[in-house]
């Protein structure tokens, strides 16, 4: 428990521990997902699970963005930056995402011309100041960015920016749940729902969860104390056998979510029939693309794009450990073959990865301080020693 | 790309286009507050909202800002990229 005299409060950190502790059933091995990328870096980085008891496993779920994109798509992305006269812009995380053909780091080395940006409206900004050429933003992430793309495109067609458009890789969180509820491969027994995204989409999306499926859901905030308590609420309706939505991150969170934002998302964009997910194949009606109303500003409909599925290198387990089967440290290639410097998978690129997280803050970290002068040379043994400590993240 | 940021409204710049000037650690960057905008005085000078990649999502009160900012302090790098992220930004 070496970090929890750091946490903000390390006595409530130990008293919900204990609270956990008291409501595991003997026996019982429990499985909770944590929906959201940042709170799967929360849990890496404050080693949350030496603080649960054995029995207790906290699952990391799909909800990075970065993570999510098929290869196909970034192979999309580099064939419109190489195109003559495109100026490329990107959220820095997806700036090292391999391609089949490298990734937009690798485009911009050959000459493309990429840009990262904070915020679709400096996109929007480029574009003013760049009429004569084509400026193309990257749109990437769950409801949580959405609605600043949809906002964007408003303003860019009221301002009449005619050289801006969005090539929109916006996918919805919910369908990708229910494709784990109805995977073979894993049983869940709660899930700590995403905090970002629930500002948007407001809790009712999660009831069918609760009411259809029977398992808890607690939408939870990213500090360790969130986390901590999130799984308190979950193991608490568990134990007294009930199944509801609840909210733990009140102070952000309205129960209706943002409506003025879901307005937005709703005037420029529509439900795409299908879209493919890194690891968990296509998804009916689980991204969203722009409304005929905004074709004008859609980078899919200006520009001719490959638009072919792309397998996933076939060393690369990102899929598995997107969907919850394996841990990132089972894979074969990790911190090996792939580190955040050179990846070979998305999960290793974003911070919210959970194989970056490892890589990071996981046990290997120490591993890797102590094994500086044979870098490589530790990989096949550390699979087995890893899974013995299991529970995950201990920085060993 | 999730973190959100607590930021403080220092300024409301631009009313037409629902721009805001916000604070966060002494890094002073223009913010998008459409997304809160439900009424006149949806937002003014001085509340806290929390912000992610350019547009305000949510209110918050001080105190969750206080906590937010110490805990993003606490992770370090990723804050720090984030910041210098939210810096580069040119928001008109």
């Amino acid at each position: 428990m070496r970090f929890v005299d750091e946490y903000r409060d390390p006595a409530l950190a130990r008293r919900l521990a204990e609270e956990i502790a008291g409501l595991v059933e003997p026996g019982r091995h429990y499985k909770l997902m944590e929906v959201c990328g940042g709170q799967t870096h929360t849990i890496v980085r404050w080693s949350l699970p030496e603080l649960l008891p054995a029995g207790v496993e906290l699952v990391h779920g799909p909800g990075c963005p970065v993570c999510v994109i098929p290869m196909g798509r970034q192979d999309d992305a580099i064939a419109i930056a190489e195109r003559p006269g495109v100026i490329f812009t990107t959220f820095g995380d997806m700036m090292r995402v391999p391609s089949s053909n490298g990734s937009l780091l690798d485009a911009k080395a050959r000459g493309a011309d990429v840009r990262m940006v904070y915020s679709p409206l400096d996109a929007l900004k480029v574009a003013r100041e760049n009429p004569d050429r084509e400026v193309v933003f990257f749109a990437i992430g769950f409801e949580t960015t959405a609605p600043s793309t949809a906002l964007t495109l408003r303003r860019a067609r009221s301002e009449r920016v005619g050289n801006f458009s969005v090539f929109c890789n916006h996918v919805t969180i919910i369908p990708a749940i229910k494709a784990i509820l109805d995977s073979p491969d894993l049983r869940l027994d709660g899930f700590i729902g995403p905090g970002h995204v629930s500002t948007v989409i407001g809790l009712n999306p999660y009831r069918f969860i609760a009411r259809d499926h029977g398992k808890p859901v607690v939408v939870s905030g990213f500090e360790p104390l969130d986390v901590l308590q999130g799984t308190q609420m979950v193991m608490r309706q568990l134990a007294e056998g009930r199944s509801e939505v609840e909210n733990q991150y009140l102070r952000v969170v309205r129960e209706q979510g943002n409506p003025l934002a879901l307005e937005a998302i709703a005037e420029t964009m529509e439900l795409r029939s299908t879209f493919e997910w890194r690891g968990l194949g296509f998804i009916s009606q689980s991204a969203l693309k722009l409304r005929p109303a905004y074709a004008e500003f859609d980078a899919e409909r200006r520009f001719e794009v490959p638009g072919v599925r792309v397998a996933d290198p076939k060393a690369c387990q990102c899929g598995e450990v997107l969907k919850g089967v394996i841990r990132p440290w089972e894979c074969k290639v990790f911190g090996t073959a792939c580190t955040p410097e050179r990846p070979i998978g998305t999960c290793m690129v974003s911070s919210e990865g959970a194989c970056a997280a490892y890589y990071n803050y996981g046990r290997h970290a120490g591993r890797r301080r102590l094994d500086r002068s044979r870098p490589d040379s530790d990989a096949p043994a550390h699979a087995a020693a890893a899974d013995a400590a299991s529970a995950a993240g201990g920085r060993g | 790309m999730c973190l959100g940021i607590p930021g403080k409204i220092v300024e409301i710049v631009d009313l037409d286009n629902r721009t805001a000037k916000i604070e966060v650690s002494g890094v002073r960057r223009n913010v998008d507050v459409g997304l809160l905008w439900d009424g006149p005085d949806a937002v003014g000078v001085g509340d806290w909202v929390l912000i992610h990649v350019g547009f305000a999502i949510s209110r918050i009160d001080e105190g969750e800002a206080g906590q937010m900012l110490s805990a993003l302090r606490a992770l370090g790098e990723p804050w720090e990229e984030e910041l210098a992220d939210l810096e580069s930004s040119a928001i008109e």
